[in-house]
């Protein structure tokens, strides 16, 4: 099982959703986050003193999945996030040992 | 003989004053950091407290008993308000063809009481302006101190040079310098509130020095929701302020009244206008900062000048305070809330403007401005008022903020002042934003009796 980790803008969220829904995907943990990469912050003006936000919104999408299905959950989040500007994000795939079901008790692909 | 319409607006005026200070704490609050809300807002709220002991106890009398030297003070005639209740205030009218002279206290009369309470409101947000210079630094007794001595030897007498007038609050009354020898005109406080209030500021942001990280890291608005929603309280209590300043229910309180609407209205426009040319875009707290300056500008002359008259007064001072809050950058003075960019600068321009645009057309006991063909004298009389009044504040607010800071008790230490003057000084914070509520800390279900200072502090460590 793979752990996959995307940090997309946040009004993609949607689009996101759906995709992953349509390949079958039963979960996700979506999350706030701030921070920057390529794209800078902002700049803001109170009584003339500019304030810079260096760190952007964006959203965090965790989704765990079965390893057949990897390719195809990154490439339908990488097609729904997509923009083609700069701050479009980034995903990442990690290992994952197991997943435990609290209420069944049920381990690993079961569980998910 | 009592007039109960008069009464009654005044009694209003009284009320509408009154919110003012809760609305400024909003004002400020919205405009320092979350970690500091709280204290912000108490040093706003606690001048309420003190102020209206003070007030009844030798305030009033110090500001509106009988001149006891040279129109600088009152005697202690009031102390404790005796001698108020059941007494009229106002003034003998004159013969006229038509009807005979009223002697003291003519045919408006008010009860000294409501007057009493009236005037209370603006001793009590006059200290509460103040505290704006100094956010997230100040130890919450030290700022108590100050206000206790800073309204006893600055305010009570500055409020009887500039509000006493003579034959209102006693038939032989005298009253004090500014408003009586002087003859410089001061409708509702531009120079007893707010320049006074603006060049204590000034003391005490260069007595306390600056915050951390300033002017660097100058901290951004944590709520500017707060900010509009106070500017608003602010203006709604201001028509007690100015209007009520007619201390009647007449002409001149409608007057006073529009003059203060549109002056407002045009100094909203002002500010907006300066931002946007100098930094592309017009904001919020632009807009709500505007509308104060322009309260603030009004505030002298509400009574003085015509409608036009007021909104160009409006948007001079709107666009000059958009322009003055940049001053501390250059002279590297941290008045944190700009105290001095709104309250000083926008008091001095109001009281000035009076002597270009000041007209007896509209009150016969003003005086008639460059613009109306009255000469220099009046503007001459403004300016000299302008400067008695910021040259004693300034000076007296610095000695008393100096030596409380000296004795160790006003600024908080560096440590306190990084992690949040809330929970230093007051052991609260202002938000919980977690949704299960309590946030990480294990509440105690049986009251604490009590919990020394000494207990918490250990409990940080």
């Amino acid at each position: 099982m793979k752990l996959i980790t995307a940090i997309v803008k946040p009004f993609t969220l949607d689009d996101v959703r759906s995709a992953l829904e349509q390949l079958g995907v039963l979960g996700m943990t979506v999350s706030e986050v701030q921070g920057y990469g390529r794209q800078k912050g902002h700049t803001e003006v109170y009584r003339g003193a500019e304030y810079s936000v260096d760190f952007v919104a964006k959203l965090k999408v965790e989704v765990v999945t079965d390893d057949t299905n990897v390719e195809k959950v990154l490439e339908a989040i990488t097609t729904a996030a997509h923009t083609g500007k700069i701050g479009d994000g980034k995903l990442w795939v990690t290992p994952v040992e197991t997943v435990i079901r609290v209420r069944t008790g049920e381990r690993g692909t079961d569980a998910l | 003989m009592l007039n109960a319409g008069d009464t009654a607006w005044v009694l209003a005026s009284a009320a509408l004053v009154m919110l003012m200070t809760p609305g400024l704490a909003f004002f400020y609050g919205g405009m320092v950091r979350a970690k500091s809300v709280l204290n912000m807002l108490m040093m706003n709220f606690i001048a309420l407290a003190v102020v209206g002991v003070l007030w009844a106890l030798y305030g009033f009398t110090m500001s509106f008993g009988d001149d006891a030297f040279g129109g600088l003070l009152g005697n202690f005639h009031f102390a404790g308000l005796e001698n108020t209740f059941g007494k009229l205030a106002g003034f003998a009218v004159a013969a006229t063809d038509t009807s005979p002279a009223v002697a003291w206290p003519g045919s408006d009369g008010l009860p000294v009481l409501a007057f009493v309470m009236f005037q209370l409101m603006f001793a009590i947000i006059t200290p509460a302006l103040i505290s704006g210079a100094i956010a997230d630094r100040a130890k919450f007794w030290g700022w108590t101190l100050f206000v206790v001595v800073w309204v006893t030897v600055v305010y009570f007498p500055v409020a009887h040079w500039v509000f006493s007038f003579n034959g209102f609050i006693g038939e032989n009354a005298v009253g004090g310098w500014i408003a009586n020898n002087l003859k410089a005109l001061d409708f509702a406080g531009g120079t007893a509130v707010h320049i006074n209030a603006g060049a204590a500021g000034l003391a005490l942001a260069i007595v306390l020095g600056k915050r951390k990280g300033w002017p660097k890291d100058t901290g951004r608005p944590h709520n500017v929701p707060f900010v509009l929603l106070g500017a608003s309280l602010l203006w709604f209590g201001w028509y007690g302020f100015n209007a009520g300043s007619a201390l009647a229910a007449n002409d001149l309180a409608a007057v006073a009244f529009t003059n203060t609407t549109v002056a407002t209205a045009a100094a909203v426009l002002g500010w907006l206008v300066v931002e946007q040319i100098k930094f592309g875009k017009p904001t919020t707290l632009g807009a709500a900062s505007g509308a104060v300056a322009g309260l603030v500008a009004i505030t002298p002359a509400c009574g003085f000048v015509s409608p036009i008259g007021a909104i160009a007064i409006g948007l001079i001072a709107g666009a000059v305070c958009a322009l003055a809050i940049s001053l501390k950058f250059k002279f590297g003075f941290d008045d944190s809330l700009d105290v001095v960019g709104v309250h000083l600068v926008g008091g001095i321009v109001g009281t000035l403007l009076i002597g270009f645009f000041g007209t007896t057309s509209v009150n016969s006991l003003g005086a008639d401005g460059l613009f109306y063909g009255g000469g220099f004298t009046q503007l001459g009389r403004q300016a000299a008022a302008a400067g008695a009044v910021l040259a004693y504040s300034f000076v007296l607010s610095f000695i008393i903020g100096f030596v409380i800071k000296k004795a160790g008790g006003f600024r908080v230490s560096a440590e306190d002042e990084v992690s949040g003057i809330d929970e230093a000084q007051h052991a609260e914070s202002a938000y919980d934003f977690t949704g299960s509520g309590g946030g990480l800390g294990h509440p105690t279900t049986i009251p604490v009796k009590s919990t020394p200072a000494a207990k918490l502090e250990e409990s940080k460590a």
